[in-house]
């Protein structure tokens, strides 16, 4: 029987592992995958917490569309940085970007 | 019965916005300029509507609340939107930025904002909180041709996009532990069945998302890498408009939906508070370029406006609302003194403000007396924001804490006189000209310095339209 509580060490993990990827990984692409697994994290709490706790209102899945688009939307901007910084620089590495003190 | 019109300066606002970015498409290229005073003009309008409007209240589907709290903030982003629109024009224009795009991002940026400051509840506190940081993160790398500004952008994005997936987290958490995204029901579940784990754990992750998008020590390593490579004006308006939304958020989150676990995060809150405090005023000290010293010096006042939240009392709401408001004019007063200079010299070394006061008295002015008021003398307005800030925890027995926050005043006097030391004891550069101000910029500048002399020497009605509104927030 599957109860909420592996959903939520599923999406814990997840978590952990989204995380882990986007503080060690040196490539900003690789940094944005990270997060992506960590914004899943998210959705898979979120429609779990709505199928256990409340199944007959649908906040926790519409919640859960939402992020789904605005991760979307913030890889599209991300994405575009990327390209823009690596015509002028032939890089994505997140070490190399020290034009600025980091 | 779905009441829209209470909603109608959102509604104007996304139109406004969407409509700049058409008209670029249909004006010629050479006369794209005039899409700045269109904007600057629209902003003035919805200013004065927000500020008529400003005792409107009504509740839109549950989840989105028009209360004198949320407009109060509205009046604030809009002000410091038209600030920065103005201070843009030339900035703009000179940089090569593509101009519908940069003033259209500008106008949905403070969308992002009213929505962020008003929502009652947790989707539409994401959505707002997201349209905010994306525009600000487009806006941050819109200089196109300039590394810095890339940079500056790409950092914005992967630590922004981290900060919103741990935020979430958190509000994914506060969902489970109480059943319900809307602000007051959780409210009432919290005081009725107490605190759980997931609910503890959900607030340090929304502690956390808040405290980086008001960058709060330890989450603020973004914010003077960013502040250094964006276009100026978006940093004057990132530093101000977008910190105060978050605090409103924060207040609407923390104050509505967890008050009855205050005892537990009031004592994190002194902790960062302090952190804050400290590290930004003495990293401050050593800065040599003026967006990094600025940067620091946001950092501080971030430290101070978390004493009100400390405090957990009306006092303490109203001083954070008067202190944002005043904050408004006396950082954008510096941010537009360091675009005017950048418009001539195209620098933001503080050692070329050397002799600044003899090539351009109004700029050095301007400089000088906005951080004066960052600083907290009197009779700047920054000087009452203060002292309400620290009467506020006084008033609840934190008095270390009180006398902490004036030492650190002390300090944070020492770098912004370096610059004054600069500007008025230097001597200018040989070759130098004068330097001259657009218009435009002109009155703005002035009309920044007149307000900030007039509410730290008349500040009656704020403080009391502040304090007013604090009352409905807290006791409704």
């Amino acid at each position: 029987m599957i109860t909420l509580n592996h959903y939520l060490a599923l999406g814990g993990m997840l978590f952990c592992i989204g995380l882990y990827g986007a503080l060690a990984k040196k490539n900003a692409i690789a940094i944005l995958m990270g997060i992506e697994l960590m914004l899943n994290a998210v959705n898979i709490n979120l429609v779990a917490f709505n199928h256990y706790l409340e199944p007959s209102k649908v906040v926790g899945q519409v919640f859960a569309i939402f992020v789904i688009v605005v991760a979307a939307a913030e890889v599209a901007v991300g994405l575009a940085l990327v390209l823009n910084i690596y015509r002028r620089r032939l890089e994505s590495n997140v070490d190399d970007f020290n034009w600025l003190k980091w | 019965m779905v009441n829209v019109q209470i909603l109608i300066i959102e509604i104007l606002m996304a139109v406004f916005g969407l409509g700049i970015l058409c008209m670029g498409l249909l004006v010629p290229r050479d006369s794209r300029r005039g899409i700045g005073y269109v904007t600057a003009v629209g902003l003035a309008v919805l200013l004065i509507l927000a500020f008529v409007m400003r005792d409107a209240s009504g509740v839109f589907l549950n989840s989105y609340i028009i209360d004198p709290f949320g407009n109060y903030f509205k009046i604030l982003f809009l002000a410091a939107a038209l600030l920065t629109a103005v201070c843009s024009f030339e900035y703009v224009e000179k940089t090569g930025m593509n101009q519908s795009e940069y003033y259209s991002l500008l106008v949905l940026a403070t969308l992002g904002m009213m929505i962020l400051s008003s929502s009652g509840e947790l989707i539409s506190l994401y959505l707002g909180l997201e349209l905010m940081t994306i525009t600000f993160i487009i806006l941050t790398g819109f200089h196109l041709d300039n590394s810095k500004s890339a940079e500056a952008g790409i950092k914005y994005l992967l630590l922004g996009a981290l900060s919103s997936a741990i935020f979430l987290y958190g509000l994914s958490l506060v969902y489970g532990a109480t059943g319900s995204t809307v602000i007051k029901q959780i409210g009432f579940v919290v005081a009725t069945n107490g605190a759980s784990p997931a609910l503890v754990l959900g607030t340090i992750f929304l502690l956390a998302g808040f405290a980086f998008k008001v960058t709060v020590v330890p989450f603020h390593m973004w914010s003077p890498d960013v502040y250094e490579g964006a276009p100026t004006p978006v940093t004057g308006f990132l530093s101000v408009a977008s910190k105060a939304a978050s605090i409103a958020a924060l207040f609407r989150v923390f104050f509505v939906a967890l008050p009855s676990l205050n005892s537990f995060w009031v004592q994190l809150f002194i902790v960062l508070a302090v952190l804050t405090m400290v590290l930004g005023n003495l990293v401050a000290i050593p800065q040599t370029n003026i967006k990094r010293l600025l940067a620091y010096s946001s950092i501080s006042q971030a430290g101070y406006l978390l004493l009100g939240i400390v405090s957990f009392s009306v006092l303490g709401v109203g001083a954070v609302m008067y202190y944002s408001m005043l904050y408004v004019f006396g950082n954008m007063g510096a941010f537009m003194a360091a675009t005017a200079f950048y418009n001539s010299d195209s620098s933001d070394e503080i050692e070329d403000y050397s002799g600044l006061a003899q090539r351009s008295p109004l700029i050095a002015a301007v400089m000088l007396f906005s951080l004066l008021s960052l600083a907290g003398i009197p009779p700047m307005a920054g000087f009452i924001g203060k002292f309400y800030l620290f009467m506020s925890i006084i008033s609840r027995g934190y008095i270390w804490l009180a006398i902490l926050g004036i030492l650190l005043s002390m300090v944070s006097v020492y770098y912004y006189l370096m610059v004054a030391k600069s500007m008025y004891l230097g001597a200018p550069p040989e070759g130098s000209k004068t330097i001259r101000v657009n218009s435009s910029l002109q009155i703005a500048m002035v009309v920044s310095l007149l307000i900030l002399f007039v509410l730290g020497i008349y500040p009656t009605p704020l403080t009391n339209y502040a304090m007013n509104t604090a009352v409905t927030f807290f006791m409704p």
